[in-house]
């Protein structure tokens, strides 16, 4: 065994040049679909094709002029907003509270902080839709944020807590030994190191509210519809054209936040 | 008491000290729990939104017009509803088996890469996780149509002389949901396979191992911590999947989300609906938490 030539022991390029390939060819089945929606949105025929026969922006400024569209890219925008904020603070605080308290009963809470992103979302969104109803909050957007504030804490509670795990608690000892009140010390000491993984976690809740379609397809009906309702229930019935248009811009606003994520981590590398 | 009040009770000085002492601690132990306290929006956010709902699911599961019942789950055993498990479950089987066939060797290549080709390759695997649902799931539908692109092409190199019918049936879905599910197998893959130290697969190829041998002997085993956390996520994902199946499936293929769903929308069967929604909710919990026991602490969140 031993007096074997050491190349024999090791793998030339050549000899796994079916990994390459293999590999290739699944990086294209995952990139490619997605990304020929963007031409196929200039289309101007009404039937899609690719290559399209011939070229136009007619489904933008469909889609710009529709006032349904609008309100309902509106809707979406707004939740989103507020879903960041809401989900990006509780989930700083208790990611912090979990990580300095050390109790036992931690790991409880975060065990029930994690159980959004566990059950199937067809779930939340029926039990969502029972209890809201008393209380007035379906088909309106305080109900849109809570539910999907819900689904965006465990997101964020991994990403700030990965964050703390990297900053020296000691710090904040030194500055409130120096005579800082521990909230005055968390927000001028702790949260500008840690500002990169909170960043990160209130653009995954920012897109995961923006995204988020089964919920809103149970409790966000009439005026208060989201882009994704209105998209998938669209698709459902028979595909229109504008969808591509929309799925175009979509596609930028997460083309624009995972740059901004990688920018972040790099930052974070280094 | 405190220990050292017993141990010294003549000294002042040490009384003093003991009773310092215990104020020092329950005022911590005080912190500790303010601290905690700081979980508490989050935790009345998700109570509003999973812990009163499931709760409120289950009840409902074993209510009927005349109070307690289990008529809601012997239902269950109607072949209609047999069916839409039975399809589930092939489903997300599948589904899961052909992620691992195509994410185990990308997950291994992009460990194996330089690091400036492996950040492109994991950007690759990043897009789509942070591309719309809806968005990847329309461009399915668009390709895999009768004259979409992969119909076109396979008549171009002449492959097939008819289009196929790959969408609004089982081979839509299968292709759609393997499509939606695969980051979610190669990143804790990555991760896991990222944290091998080279050593060992160099130590075997020192003592005499085939590249194949030591592959199959040395890494494979390491990589099973991501390998089981790929497999769990994609399964329980798959199980309780919607969107990607009632767009691509066209209502032929009857998920269990859907059919959970329907007795909802269409015939406003609470009864059914939650039934149905508890066994999903067991099984799904019941995989998580039994593969949590036996692999330790696992995330799901990968590289994400």
């Amino acid at each position: 065994m031993l007096n074997r030539p050491a190349t024999s022991t090791q793998i030339t390029h050549f000899r796994r040049l079916w990994l390459y390939v293999f590999c290739g060819l699944v990086i294209l089945f995952l990139i490619v679909p997605t990304l020929l929606v963007i031409p196929m949105s200039f289309s101007g025929s009404r039937y899609l094709t690719f290559p399209p026969e011939s070229w136009s922006t007619r489904w933008y400024s469909a889609y710009f002029n529709s006032i349904e569209w609008r309100d309902a890219t509106w809707v979406s925008f707004q939740a989103a907003i507020w879903t960041t904020v809401v989900a990006t603070i509780s989930g700083t605080l208790a990611a912090y509270g979990l990580h300095t308290a050390r109790l036992a009963a931690g790991r409880y809470i975060q065990v029930l902080l994690a159980l959004p992103m566990m059950i199937p979302v067809i779930l939340l969104a029926i039990g969502v839709f029972i209890f809201f109803a008393p209380l007035g909050l379906n088909n309106s957007i305080p109900g849109l944020v809570l539910a999907h504030s819900a689904l965006a804490i465990p997101l964020v509670l991994i990403s700030v807590t990965a964050g703390l795990h990297n900053f020296d608690l000691n710090q904040e000892m030194v500055a409130r030994s120096m005579g800082a009140s521990r909230p005055w010390a968390f927000l001028t000491v702790t949260l500008p190191q840690i500002r990169n993984s909170v960043i990160s976690g209130a653009l995954l809740a920012f897109i995961t509210s923006l995204d988020e379609v089964v919920i809103a397809l149970l409790i966000a009906g009439g005026e208060k519809a989201t882009l994704t309702r209105r998209m998938f229930l669209a698709l459902r019935d028979e595909i229109d054209p504008t969808i591509a248009a929309i799925s175009t811009l979509l596609i930028a606003v997460s083309i624009i936040l995972l740059a901004l994520t990688q920018f972040l981590q790099s930052g974070r590398k280094s | 008491m405190s220990a050292v009040l017993e141990a010294q009770p003549t000294s002042a000085t040490a009384r003093q000290r003991g009773k310092n002492a215990d104020a020092l601690s329950r005022l911590a132990r005080r912190e500790q729990h303010a601290l905690l306290g700081l979980t508490l929006p989050a935790l009345v956010i998700v109570g509003c939104v999973v812990l009163i709902p499931m709760g409120w699911l289950f009840w409902l599961s074993f209510v009927g017009d005349n109070g307690f019942t289990l008529v809601n789950y012997e239902r269950l055993l109607h072949p209609s509803y047999r069916l839409t498990l039975y399809t589930t479950f092939q489903l997300a089987v599948l589904v899961t088996a052909l992620c691992l066939v195509l994410g185990y060797p990308l997950a291994y290549l992009a460990v194996q890469l330089p690091p400036r080709w492996a950040s492109i390759l994991l950007i690759c695997v990043l897009f789509p996780f942070w591309t719309s649902l809806l968005v990847r799931t329309y461009a399915w539908l668009v390709l895999l149509q009768r004259r979409g692109l992969v119909n076109e092409w396979l008549q171009g190199i002449g492959l097939i002389d008819e289009p196929l019918r790959l969408v609004h049936n089982f081979t839509g879905t299968t292709i759609g949901m393997t499509h939606i599910m695969l980051p979610f197998m190669v990143l804790p893959l990555y991760a896991t396979m990222k944290s091998i130290d080279e050593g060992y697969m160099r130590a075997a190829a020192n003592l005499g191992a085939s590249p194949i041998k030591a592959f199959w002997q040395i890494f494979v085993p390491l990589s099973v911590p991501g390998l089981a956390a790929g497999l769990i996520v994609v399964f329980v994902l798959s199980l309780g999947f919607y969107v990607t199946p009632a767009l691509l499936g066209g209502g032929r293929v009857m998920m269990w989300a859907m059919q959970i769903e329907r007795s909802v929308a269409v015939y406003s069967d609470w009864g059914a609906a939650s039934a149905l929604g508890v066994v999903l909710l067991v099984i799904t919990l019941g995989i998580l938490w039994l593969v949590s026991r036996l692999t330790g602490a696992f995330s799901i969140a990968g590289g994400k």
